[in-house]
């Protein structure tokens, strides 16, 4: 059977966490860090994963107040998490426009140097002047300049990971390009993954470009059976040109999963999660995000708006917009209308994300048929509980995979690119 | 200049046994210790892990671990972060330097690593003057140290008012509105440098000390006004008690010409040492000639010498103590534990556990208020 990769991303800033349930801990005590990277490795996961935003989130000029705000700074957390894990990778998101290639290229060396090499960089391009206002570059780059930019900035970083001799003696590197143009020597001597794993997330044609032509796993969205085939043979279909292998390229849909001893029972808590999930306030602020108006005075347990949207707003800052807002409406208006649902209960519907719900049994059958479907190499599993949310799914559905031969019963390697199956990247000299 | 009351001054750092005993009794203030645990550069995270724990079981008040772009070695805010887990009283103080680096990516590191160690965090403060270090960046050409060093002070700025961007109480967990922050306790900093601009909050909560300990070393003229100005800590170097007497007191006023308590501002005198191979050498004490290692001055002797100077300086009422930077950390860090801090723990003179858990504790430093907080009715002091 084909074997399958899973990663933990550890919840925090998006609408899937569920601050408000009893069992929710802390989202920045270490504590809560080292719970879930625990569980993870004793579910023998490929990687621990940390997502990143540079700038809290804004709805209509103030800080959106009703996810969870705030976190770690990635690198720093995962260098600790080093310290508490064994074999488990560690995965940080970390802008490339906001960053330079030579502080990066050393942060991200040194945590593969003291994990022992479990480092990836999860490469994201994410770019407006909201952020800008942040850093001392500031500014706007459009996607295509994100992109060549993000793409120079990996290369870059692979020229510095390779310039020291296998000896130890560092070597002179000189790079000059569009976007940057430095020279000198590097701190540090190459590192046990020779590269850390490098991950993309990113959709556009631009991004899955850049990951066909640098990337070891792609981070995507797509985690439906019809939408992962279809962006699984695009991706695969991309690498040839580079002279890679659609083993080279492992693909990870991000994916939530409910459970219950019973399929049945899964469906329950499946639909009692989702209305923690969507709070009255975040029904309301879902359908400004797609309607770009304040609709504060609306009533969440009341119809949908008359009005229809304005496209050209800036009322939400800091999270990706809404990319085509008039179909989105008309089709949630078709919801409520055909199922007679209030604002609320449509948010629900229509943004339902709960990828696996059922029991056990069920889910580790429904993961692999995806796996043998070819709609995904493996799985970034997003709980929606902080630090617990992983138990159940690692005491319940790991074994049954281990049992059916789809997942590592034990670490083989002792390196990320060892657990995702990669070769160590040629030395350049 | 004038050393401050104790009867006992001697005039040299080498007393001997005799003479402490005598003197022996309870110091006004505490003396503080910290240590370097860098040194040749070295790759793996165990060596570090063994030279904090040493560290930690002197009870010293930190270690640090310096860094720079321009020659081999780890980044040491990373590698303080991976020790941090396998300690768990001893403040942690890597360099970081402000030139190339975005002081919004210093002020989260710096708070995640006073997350990751409940409380123990610092950062050294430094500059990148060189070309090749720009160079290295691309961004900008290398400048001179004087306008660098009025930078790195609006980053120190920019980074301690990121740190209080978040009231300690704003995340409110309100389930029956629905917020998980009170949005009006955390604020845009909206601050305007003369080389950059930040505008806030920051993305990390406000961390366990409310803002980590600012490490400054004054021994420039423009980096001590910066030091005066923002820092907790502050290295001078210095060849005599008096002479360190005299540069506490410039630290001390030129901080409370900007409006800060001088009394919370620790002075620790920068020495290098080298107990090199004998438990006393020849001519210990403290060489006038060309400085060996580029850090504070070059003290030269056994480990019983280096607790004499340490008593002496102390007693004169000269220092708040000393940063030591081991010749070789591999090899002195543990004479100074066993030999140089264990005589001091015999004495009284130093601390034998940690009555504190954050660096600011022992350090004697008290939690600082936030600026952006609406006042409360008992006024933090
Ligand atoms: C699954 C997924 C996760 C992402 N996570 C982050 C993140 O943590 N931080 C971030 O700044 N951007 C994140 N992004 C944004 C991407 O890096 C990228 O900037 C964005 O998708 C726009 O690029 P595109 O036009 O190629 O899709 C994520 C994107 C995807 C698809």
């Amino acid at each position: 059977m084909k074997q399958m990769h899973l990663a933990a991303h550890f919840p925090g800033v998006n609408s899937t966490t569920v601050w408000a349930d009893p069992r929710s801990g802390s989202q920045i005590d270490f504590a809560s860090f080292e719970h879930l990277a625990r569980t993870a490795e004793r579910g023998k996961f490929d990687f621990f994963f940390l997502a990143e935003g540079l700038r809290l989130r804004e709805h209509n000029g103030r800080i959106h107040d009703l996810d969870v705000v705030g976190r770690p700074e990635s690198l720093t957390l995962l260098n600790a998490l080093a310290a508490v894990t064994d074999r488990l990778g560690l995965a940080a998101t970390v802008n490339a426009t906001f960053n330079e290639p030579y502080e990066l290229a050393r942060r991200l060396a040194t945590l593969d140097h003291l994990s022992e090499g479990r480092a990836a960089w999860n490469v994201v391009t994410s770019s407006d002047a909201f952020t800008g206002e942040n850093f001392r570059r500031g500014g706007y780059l459009d996607r295509a300049d994100r992109y060549t930019r993000a793409a120079e900035f990996v290369a870059t970083a692979r020229e510095l990971w390779d310039s020291w001799t296998p000896d130890g003696t560092p070597r002179p590197f000189a790079h000059t390009g569009r976007h940057f143009d430095i020279s000198g020597e590097f701190t540090v001597p190459r590192s046990p993954q020779g590269h850390p794993v490098v991950i993309q997330a990113g959709d556009s044609d631009e991004g899955r470009e850049f990951a066909a032509s640098a990337a070891d796993v792609i981070f995507t969205r797509h985690g439906t059976l019809e939408a992962g085939q279809a962006f699984y043979a695009d991706v695969k279909a991309r690498l040839a040109k580079y002279g890679r292998r659609p083993g080279d390229l492992t693909i990870m849909p991000g994916v939530t999963v409910v459970l219950g001893d019973t399929d049945a029972e899964a469906q329950e808590n499946a639909t009692e999660i989702r209305h923690l999930q969507v709070s009255p306030q975040n029904a309301l602020l879902a359908l400004e995000q797609v309607w770009g108006r304040d609709l504060s005075s609306y009533d969440p347990d009341g119809p949908l708006p008359d009005i229809d949207p304005d496209p050209e707003s800036d009322l939400v800052q800091g999270r990706v917009k809404v990319a085509d807002p008039l179909a989105v409406a008309a089709k949630w208006r078709a919801l409520s209308e055909a199922k007679g649902l209030s604002i609320r209960q449509t948010v629900v519907e229509a943004t339902a994300r709960q990828s696996f719900i059922g029991s056990p049994r069920t889910v580790a059958g429904e993961l692999e048929a995806f796996v043998e479907a070819e709609a995904a190499d493996g799985f970034i599993l997003v709980p929606h509980l902080t630090p617990g949310g992983l138990d159940d799914f690692v005491d319940r559905v790991v074994p049954l995979l281990q049992e059916r031969g789809s997942f590592r019963s034990e670490y083989t390697g002792t390196t990320l690119r060892s657990h995702l199956g990669h070769a160590e990247p040629v030395w350049k000299g | 200049m004038s050393v401050s009351g104790n009867p006992a001054v001697p005039d040299g750092p080498t007393g001997t046994e005799n003479r402490t005993e005598r003197s022996r009794m309870p110091a006004t203030r505490p003396l503080h210790l910290a240590a370097e645990i860098g040194g040749p550069p070295r790759y793996d995270a165990a060596s570090h892990v063994a030279l904090a724990r040493l560290a930690e079981g002197g009870a010293l008040d930190f270690v640090t671990l310096r860094d720079s772009f321009a020659r081999p070695g780890l980044d040491a805010a990373a590698v303080l972060a991976r020790v941090a887990p396998e300690t768990a009283r001893v403040g942690l103080v890597p360099t970081l330097t402000t030139t190339h680096t975005e002081p919004f990516h210093v002020s989260s590191a710096v708070a995640t690593l006073d997350w990751v160690s409940r409380g123990r965090a610092g950062w050294h403060a430094d500059v990148s003057t060189t070309e090749a270090e720009a160079r290295l960046f691309g961004r900008r050409p290398a400048a001179p140290a004087p306008a660098l060093w009025q930078e790195a002070g609006e980053v120190a700025d920019v980074v301690a008012r990121l740190w209080d961007s978040w009231e300690d109480d704003a995340e409110i967990r309100s389930v029956a509105t629905g917020r998980f922050v009170d949005r009006d306790k955390l604020h845009h900093i909206d601050f305007e440098g003369s080389t950059f601009s930040v505008k806030g909050p920051a993305i990390v909560p406000r961390p366990p000390q409310g803002r980590p300990v600012t490490v400054i070393d004054a021994t420039t003229a423009p980096a001590g006004r910066v030091a005066a100005r923002h820092a907790d800590v502050v290295y001078v170097r210095a060849s005599s008690p008096e002479q360190a007497a005299a540069l506490r007191a410039e630290v001390h006023r030129s901080a409370a010409r900007h409006g800060r308590d001088p009394q919370a501002v620790r002075v620790l005198v920068a020495l290098t040492v080298d107990l090199g191979d004998a438990e006393t050498a020849p001519e210990p004490g403290l060489e006038s000639g060309p400085q060996l290692a580029g850090h504070g001055t070059y003290f030269r002797g056994g480990p019983v010498d280096l607790a004499e100077l340490i008593t002496q300086w102390y007693r004169a009422g000269a220092v708040d103590g000393f940063h030591l930077t081991p010749l070789s950390p591999a090899r002195d860090l543990e004479r100074i534990v066993n030999g140089t801090v264990a005589l001091l723990q015999h004495r009284s003179l130093f601390r034998t556990f940690y009555p504190g858990g954050t660096l600011r504790e022992h350090l004697g430093l008290t939690r600082p208020a936030n600026r952006y907080a609406a006042p409360r009715t008992e006024a933090a002091s």
